[in-house]
């Protein structure tokens, strides 16, 4: 895709280069602002009717050492003329702010042979001798490596407007990007404009100028220029777009469900979507308790769910663990609640800022005892929101605990969606306070679906007291054998009774769902952009793949037994640990599979395989084409 | 009815309650002897006094002997885990603030696993009533050691005695940020005890009322001597507090005036180990309760809501 740079181009080029997609990364030292810029170049983006698809590059730490490769921090924006459902390959074009910061990312695979650099140069005659051997040894080993690296006096161009040019760099830089991309420069002063205008014209006017020296240094400079046209259709779309990450669509499903209380403990990935929805909360009459800890927020969110608000606790993998024991309560007492983990990489602490799917067994299985519950996983940033509002519904009707997975990729991933037209029905209904038939129990069991009506304090002769031990149907704490059979069987009733009201999973990548074929893959959560993407792309050659990707955990979504009997081979692909089959001490009898796996061989006794790893990012479709044709060619073999 | 004209009785109460109104019907299961009876009493009789529907008071409580207390209660209940009573009983007040809530904890639940929640939600300063059941020991279990066992006490788990002196819960909880109330009360005292716990359920905000309980087959060394010499109770009166009947003072000889806005007076009485108080230590009414503001936007149209929500999408058009 990338053009070999030629000097005897005539600058300013004016025609532009007419491209299909690229991947674009910013990447400077925390605080530099290269997330400002990035975001702000994905918006840009959004608005002339891209696809667009955001990664953030996150350091671990707040204020990680400068020029290291820890320290990177930034943006990975794919940017193309179809909607965008991953974060694609390597990326096209780079601009670091040092040469450290690139190492990580070319440690984690981001770049290739051909990913243009454009890098600040001021590193070649810092002050220190190391720093300025570091840089030339780095811009020499980037250029071995076959990235094409431009050095750019990028600090000396903005010092010309403002004098501390850390602050405002980034906007240089967006300056340069604009106009790479041919993207309208209005739009660019517009969004300084924006981010800028409560601190007055004082900052609002040096940014705009570093806007557009970046976007004239670039036009006179570089050899670059490309346009990427919108996506057929979106013009259509434009004035219903929005664009937010997946954590800011949990928080918008809080507010459109009508759940009043967001109860929470500090967590990453999860806490942004609570620092969204506490600035507005109040606009839709709800409040955020910030809990002393993991246990109080969710025991807090029981007791509002109790008195009839059904709540909600957003949490990560540690906060999962710590709020086990609630959860248990929850199910037994059958109270609505609807619990978001925002998955990260574990086990532990593990990788706070970085993407992983490894919370499924625990969300299934973690409580002691027997503790059905309803599962359900987003896979895009819009069902981030939508499942929300399902899952507060889910959890009344079936009077239980809902837990919503998302993970680190959803919560930081930036795309454009559709904004939705608001419905008063998601809210929920006022608490019912009338008074409650005497004769019928807390618990009116209904022997076949194990569902009942719950009485709600205030509502007159309901009264009974909720406990987590074994109890009756009127909530009589009952130690016989009998009554904890029957109640245990009425909790499960209610997941398969949720299960006879689901469709059966739709296929991607198959004409007619009876279509047959060689493999399926097999998965749920954020990864289903890039598996649909590389099963087009083998698709494209001639192979039969398909792949189906699971919103409903708990209970599974029904037919799979039938889908999974029309394919030679079955899979799971997932963000998760499990052996690699070949490897040393590994096998059959030990060989320890991806969690949804793991899953789907206890449940359907089908011998399915897995293909999983814990890099701590989002898959890649070129990856998995890779993978994927190991597979295929092994089988046709 | 006796003189009373039946219309003039109707007229008043719509509905009247009864003692029976406020218990649960079946057996109360604590031992014989176990001061955990009158607690519950008091509880009714208050409620049945205060005349509050039974449909919107709501008794909480955790693990142990005590938090079977919701159980024997005809109002709705929540009988959680262990050490989370309070979470769950901030969390029902949190959006329902006009529910009358009770909570029924012990030293082990509340001291021990619940000792982060305990410090908490005195902070959050909720309107409710915290009742411990403080008799020093876990009896549930089956006799091992808790926060408030006396140094040397053998138990279960200290055969050879209890290693370190009790913690303190009084001066504990009198030194976090925003309290409102903390009472201290022995069972054995049915006045005193309706009058503490009176006191607390009309006070505003979260009222800690620890009360020092008998439990005849575990720790009766905890109780039996101060049963045996009230002189070694100081009781606080003050016009702002409880006032105490004659018939009360003539059990305990010291009775002293303390104003319970007076909090270093109150740290001064919780610290005293040999003259241990009884009554209201402090007394807060301006300090924040934290349902004022959890509940605000209760009742908010669903016109409203839409609204609101429209305008936060709006934030995010490009």
């Amino acid at each position: 895709m990338n053009d070999q740079v030629t000097t005897a181009k005539q600058l300013p080029i004016q025609e532009p280069q007419k491209i299909d997609e690229h991947i674009v990364e910013i990447v400077s030292d925390s605080g530099e602002g290269a997330q400002k810029c990035g975001q702000t170049f994905g918006a840009i983006g959004g608005k002339m009717g891209n696809g667009i698809w955001t990664v953030e590059i996150i350091p671990a730490e707040i204020q990680p050492p400068a020029r290291t490769p820890a320290g990177g921090s930034g943006n990975r924006i794919r940017v193309g003329s179809k909607i965008m459902t991953n974060m694609g390959n390597e990326a096209d074009l780079v601009v670091g702010f040092n040469e450290q910061v690139l190492y990580a990312r070319i440690a984690n695979g981001a770049y290739k042979d051909g990913t243009i650099v454009l890098l600040e140069n001021k590193w070649a005659s810092d002050p220190q001798e190391k720093i300025r051997d570091e840089y030339a040894f780095a811009v020499d080993e980037f250029k071995k490596n076959g990235l094409i690296v431009h050095e750019l006096p990028m600090e000396e161009e903005c010092l010309k407007i403002v004098k501390n040019a850390r602050k405002g760099k980034n906007m240089f830089v967006l300056g340069m990007l604009c106009r790479i991309y041919n993207r309208d420069p209005k739009l660019g002063l517009n969004e300084i404009h924006n981010t800028f205008k409560h601190k007055g014209d004082k900052v609002v006017k040096p940014n705009q100028d570093l806007f557009n020296s970046g976007y004239e240094f670039a036009k006179n400079n570089l050899e670059y220029f490309y346009d990427i046209p919108p996506y057929e259709g979106s013009d259509k779309d434009l004035d219903r777009i929005i664009v937010t990450n997946g954590n800011t669509a949990v928080g918008l499903g809080v507010m459109a469900s009508g759940m009043e209380m967001i109860s929470m403990y500090p967590i990453t990935p999860a806490t942004s979507a609570t620092h969204y929805v506490a600035e507005v909360y109040h606009n839709v009459g709800g409040f955020i308790h910030q809990a002393e800890d993991e246990i109080a927020a969710v025991g807090f969110a029981i007791g509002a769910s109790y008195a009839g608000k059904t709540a909600c606790t957003i949490t990560s993998g540690p906060g999962m663990a710590l709020k086990t024991e609630l959860i248990g309560l929850a199910v037994m007492g059958e109270i609505p609640l609807v619990i978001v983990d925002v998955q990260r990489g574990g086990p532990s602490t593990g990788l706070p800022t970085k993407v992983e799917q490894s919370d499924l067994l625990a969300a299934l299985y973690g409580e002691p005892g027997d503790a059905p519950k309803i599962i359900i996983a987003a896979a895009t940033i819009p069902e981030c929101f939508e499942f929300v509002i399902m899952a507060r519904k889910l959890a009344e009707e079936f009077r239980t605990p809902v837990i919503l997975l998302t993970d680190a990729n959803l919560a930081t991933g930036v795309q454009p969606w559709l904004r939705p037209d608001i419905k008063e029905e998601w809210f929920s209904a006022p608490i019912d306070q009338s008074p409650w038939d005497k004769k019928v129990p807390a618990y009116d069991w209904d022997e076949n679906t194990g569902l009942s009506q719950r009485p709600i304090p205030g509502q007159p002769d309901g009264m009974y007291v909720l406990t987590g031990l074994s109890h009756t149907e009127r909530s009589k704490v009952s130690y016989n054998s009998e009554t904890n059979q029957l109640t245990s069987q009425h909790r499960s009733r209610k997941i398969a009774a949720l299960q006879s009201t689901l469709k059966a999973p739709v296929i991607h990548g198959v004409d007619s769902q009876e279509d047959e074929g060689d493999l399926l893959v097999v998965a749920w959560g954020s990864t289903i952009g890039a598996i649909e993407e590389a099963v087009n792309i083998l698709k494209a050659d001639g192979h039969k793949i398909a792949s189906l990707h699971l919103r409903f955990l708990s209970p599974l979504e029904p037919g799979l037994r039938d889908i999974f009997s029309r394919y030679k081979k079955v899979m799971t692909i997932e963000i998760n640990y499990s052996d690699d089959p070949d490897g040393p001490m590994i096998t059959e009898e030990n060989r320890r599979y991806a969690q949804l796996a793991n899953v789907l061989r206890a449940q359907f006794v089908v011998d399915i395989d897995c293909w999983s790893v814990v890099y701590g990012h989002p898959l890649q479709p070129g990856l998995l084409v890779d993978e994927l044709t190991k597979r295929l060619d092994a089988m046709n073999a | 009815m006796f003189g009373i004209k039946a219309d003039w009785s109707l007229e008043v109460f719509e509905r009247y309650f009864t003692l029976d109104d406020y218990g649960a019907g079946g057996d109360v299961r604590w031992c014989s002897g176990c001061g955990d009876f009158a607690i519950l009493n008091t509880v009714h009789r208050i409620l049945r006094d205060a005349q509050v529907a039974p449909e919107l008071s709501v008794a909480v409580s955790g693990i142990g002997c005590s938090s079977r207390m919701p159980h024997y209660m005809g109002t709705y209940g929540l009988h959680g885990l262990h050490g989370r009573a309070l979470p769950l009983a901030n969390g029902i007040k949190s959006r329902r603030p006009e529910l009358d809530v009770w909570v029924a904890t012990g030293d082990g639940d509340c001291f021990s696993i619940g000792a982060g929640p305990w410090l908490h939600s005195m902070h959050l300063n909720m309107d409710m009533v915290i009742l411990v059941f403080d008799n020093g020991i876990y009896g549930l279990t089956k006799k091992q050691t808790s926060p408030t066992t006396k140094q040397g006490t053998k138990t279960n788990t200290h055969p050879q005695g209890a290693i370190l002196p009790p913690l303190n819960p009084l001066t504990i909880t009198l030194g976090i940020t925003n309290i409102s109330f903390v009472a201290q009360v022995v069972d054995w005292n049915p006045p005193l005890l309706y009058e503490t716990i009176k006191a607390a359920h009309q006070h505003r905000g979260t009222s800690f009322v620890r009360v020092l309980q008998r439990c005849p087959v575990f720790s009766e060394e905890f109780t039996k001597p101060l049963q045996d010499n009230p002189d070694q109770f100081t009781l606080l009166e003050h016009e702002d507090g409880i006032t105490i009947d004659d018939n009360v003072k003539r059990l305990f000889h010291n009775v002293v005036e303390h104003d319970p806005k007076d909090w270093l007076g109150a740290m001064k009485y919780a610290r005293d180990q040999e003259n241990i108080p009884l009554g209201i230590l402090f007394k807060d009414p301006d300090a924040i309760v934290y349902e004022d503001h959890s509940s605000v936007g209760v009742g908010m149209t669903n016109e409203e809501k839409v609204a609101g929500l429209n305008a936060a999408f709006d934030k995010f058009s490009i």
